[in-house]
């Protein structure tokens, strides 16, 4: 896995704001099933995007899985969902009713209301950045942190990791033997190495740490300072306004139906 | 006031009636050390493979688990036991993969700071005056995921200098680098000596690289005792001897490059490829871009083909292609009539995996990545075990009438039995033999390639690829490979190796392929 640097607008705001946003739409999003408050906030949320300051390519990588991910939510809602009102087709065990079309359509659009910020949100945020903060203004444990940080670097280094043990599996002599019983030793066996060589690495890693004072009863200082500056606070209220408004709406259009009742 | 020097007074390190035995080991790495090492001395700490120089510095570093093992005695630096001693000595590890903290230049450099406590407004100077001092001059935001092996030796040298220690430790930080990768950290610690006042202590093979550089010597021997201790000059002209036996690789000058026959090309052999590479380009993935293209070869038995080229030029790949286990991105790699006798096709690559055996033999350029079995013995029995199962599997074929094929007698003949004297052998040569219950991970750098070899040599390949075959071995085992390679070739097998070993291409290789730099 490679960390994609992705410059852009949003790389500048604290990775707590965004968290706090996503997770403010997130929430919101999920009290209610209409279709009314999803889709005024999949609009606001399009017409944010272009001043995000990414490129629309980047755009499209980051968001593809949602895009497709979202109508496959939405076709289980349409096939298996409540039904109700009237009967638009049927077949074997499907019924699908006008009240099914509607929640497949306020499902769909949902996930990509949720989904949108929430994956541009992550992607645009440095995982150094957001050690910082979390260990900085929330103070969770620097040990924690920081050795889940570093340890992130080694993730990219399983998949060559995995590769080589194939391939010196092969030139070992064991990589033989079909059907799916010795398939699925061999996975297992070349997954037990794989994770005896992270351990291995990650002992290495921990010593290189170690020896450059890490864990000690020193307090800790940073060299960059989290900052949750006015213009994070101003990001957090933006996100919390464009919530207040999808409900609004959908309030004043009688379309929401709060889950929790 | 902020101060932008990295110099700092030198430590002073000691070892007193010092003895260290790991768990898993009976016999002790050090009894009863003494040992002075004055502030602002430069020592190279030299011994055979295997003999502690990594523990003792591991010690020195304060990394070294009190649970790890047993021990005695006291390791100081500046008076205090080492393990107190955090941020006053610095260890730069022989591993530049796995000593890369953080994701950025700059934060990596910083973070020994940061856990030292130091004050942000001080750390960023002293980070970007580390940098300069190894040499390192890319903005601090620089990821450090596409640095070459030297550049994140010198980040790790920069992350320890950011700390301004009294001590700084070397173990072996050139041991995977190429030619050009030792010049950078030669020049980058030349640097650091000039400008600060560190003690230094350096763990190395090679001698040559250090040699005028150290004001002192120190040599092991392979109990853990020292054998020798002096300035450089009075421990190469009253030691040569005894340094030639603990396998000290001389500098070059003084040549005591042991002696190997020299390159016999012989065609008693046939000049017939066993493998021929035909308008080859190749890359870690068919889609990957390609590391090295349009090459033509032709592996000959009873010769050495070595691969040079600077690193990132497609070597390995070039290998693993070879070896019938990664496919090529175009052209093919075929295999002669008679060494692929008894296989499904010509092409090794769709060989089976057992049909690789005693064909094709892979030694990896990492070794861990190899290892299946829990000790070194039955590392080494894994292939001809294999081939046994193949062999029980044939005799069961035979009883069928409709399936008789004749063995082909040009196929290496191989008894149906695991070859115990061949195994022990085999250890015995690679001086492995005392380890042979030991597990594959608890070996050292250079016995790990040693056993990598030897598991390859196992099953008597026709055909043997080599991935840096000589990377950690003292001069001794250097002579050892050399010499078993050189049997090997002179019996008739084909070998294949990767290299940025010059003394191994001089003292072995009938032919040499030059790879250029991809440029990727």
């Amino acid at each position: 896995m490679t960390i994609t640097q992705t410059p852009g607008r949003l790389a500048g705001i604290n990775p707590l704001a965004k968290f706090l946003v996503a997770a403010v739409i997130g929430l919101v999003l999920l009290l209610s099933l209409d279709w009314v408050s999803a889709l005024i906030a999949l609009l606001l949320e399009l017409a944010l995007l272009p001043f995000v300051g990414l490129a629309p390519r980047v755009l499209w990588r980051m968001l593809a899985p949602i895009i497709i991910a979202a109508p496959f939510a939405g076709l289980s809602t349409l096939l298996f969902g409540r039904a109700g009102g009237d009967l638009v087709w049927q077949a074997g065990p499907w019924h699908i009713t006008s009240a099914s079309v509607s929640l497949a359509i306020a499902i769909t659009v949902r996930v990509l209301a949720i989904g949108l910020p929430g994956v541009v949100l992550f992607a645009t945020t440095d995982p150094t950045d957001l050690a910082d903060a979390l260990a900085q203004l929330w103070h969770l444990p620097a040990r924690f942190v920081i050795g889940a940080l570093a340890a992130l670097r080694m993730v990219s280094l399983m998949a060559e990791d995995w590769r080589m043990l194939s391939l010196s599996r092969r030139a070992r002599g064991v990589a033989d033997g079909q059907g799916p019983f010795a398939s699925i030793t061999r996975f297992f066996s070349q997954g037990f190495a794989l994770l005896v060589l992270s351990v291995r690495r990650g002992s290495v890693l921990a010593t290189a740490m170690e020896a450059r004072a890490f864990g000690g009863d020193i307090p800790r200082t940073w060299a960059r300072t989290s900052l949750f500056r006015p213009r994070d606070v101003l990001f957090v209220s933006a996100g919390i306004l464009l919530a207040v408004i999808a409900v609004a709406a959908s309030l004043l259009s009688g379309a929401w139906n709060f889950v929790i009742s | 006031m902020i101060d932008n020097t990295v110099s700092t007074a030198g430590a002073h390190v000691s070892a007193r009636g010092w003895s260290w035995r790991y768990g898993s080991r009976s016999r002790p790495t050090f009894t009863a050390l003494d040992l002075e090492i004055l502030p602002g001395e430069r020592v190279l700490l030299l011994g055979a493979s295997g003999s502690g120089k990594s523990t003792l510095v591991a010690g020195l570093a304060g990394v070294l688990g009190a649970d790890e093992g047993h021990e005695s005695g006291d390791l100081l630096v500046d008076g205090a036991p080492s393990r107190t001693a955090r941020g006053r000595v610095g260890l730069v590890l022989q591993d530049p993969e796995n000593q890369v903290i953080l994701h950025r230049i700059g934060d990596d450099v910083a973070f020994g700071c940061e856990n030292l406590g130091i004050p942000p407004a001080q750390i960023w100077p002293r980070v970007t005056h580390a940098l300069a001092a190894v040499g390192l001059d890319f903005p601090l935001d620089r990821s450090t995921a596409h640095l070459s092996g030297g550049q994140k030796q010198r980040l790790a040298l920069a992350g320890v200098l950011a700390m301004r220690p009294g001590l700084i430790v070397l173990d072996e930080p050139t041991a995977n680098l190429d030619p050009d990768g030792v010049a950078e950290i030669r020049q980058a610690v030349e640097t650091v000596a000039r400008d600060t006042e560190a003690t230094l202590i350096i763990v190395e093979h090679r001698v040559d690289v250090w040699w005028d550089l150290v004001t002192r010597v120190i040599v092991l021997d392979s109990d853990g005792n020292i054998l020798r201790d002096g300035t450089p000059h009075a421990v190469l002209t009253t030691a040569r001897e005894p340094l030639t036996q603990a396998g000290i690789w001389l500098p070059r000058s003084t040549g005591n490059t042991p002696a190997t026959s020299p390159p016999v090309f012989t065609t008693a052999f046939g000049r017939d490829p066993l493998l021929t590479a035909t308008a080859l380009t190749v890359g870690r993935s068919p889609a990957a871009p390609a590391a090295a293209s349009d090459l033509t070869l032709g592996i000959v038995p009873g010769q050495v083909h070595a691969i040079v080229g600077p690193n990132g030029s497609g070597k390995s790949t070039l290998a693993l292609t070879l070896a019938g286990l990664l496919a090529p991105i175009s052209g093919a790699v075929t295999a002669s009539t008679g060494l692929a006798a008894g296989a499904r096709t010509a092409e090794p690559l769709r060989w089976r995996s057992r049909e690789l055996l005693t064909r094709i033999g892979m030694v990896f350029q990492s070794p861990e990545h190899q290892f299946l079995t829990g000790s070194v013995r039955d590392e080494v029995l894994v292939g001809p075990r294999a081939l046994d199962r193949r062999a029980l599997d044939r005799r069961a074929l035979d009883r069928r009438p409709f399936d008789r094929r004749p063995l082909d007698s040009r196929a290496p003949s191989r008894p149906p039995a695991v070859p115990d004297g061949r195994v022990d052998e085999l250890l015995e040569r690679l001086h492995l033999a005392h380890l042979a219950s030991a597990h594959p991970f608890t070996l050292s750098g250079g016995e790990k390639r040693r056993l990598s070899v030897a598991t390859a040599l196992a099953t008597a390949p026709r055909v043997l690829v080599l991935d840096e075959p000589t990377f950690g071995q003292d001069a001794r085992t250097w002579a050892e490979l050399v010499a078993l390679f050189a049997e090997l070739r002179n019996d008739g097998h084909a070998i294949v190796t990767v290299t940025h070993d010059e003394r191994l291409v001089n003292a072995l290789a009938d032919v040499v392929t030059t790879l250029a730099h991809s440029g990727i």
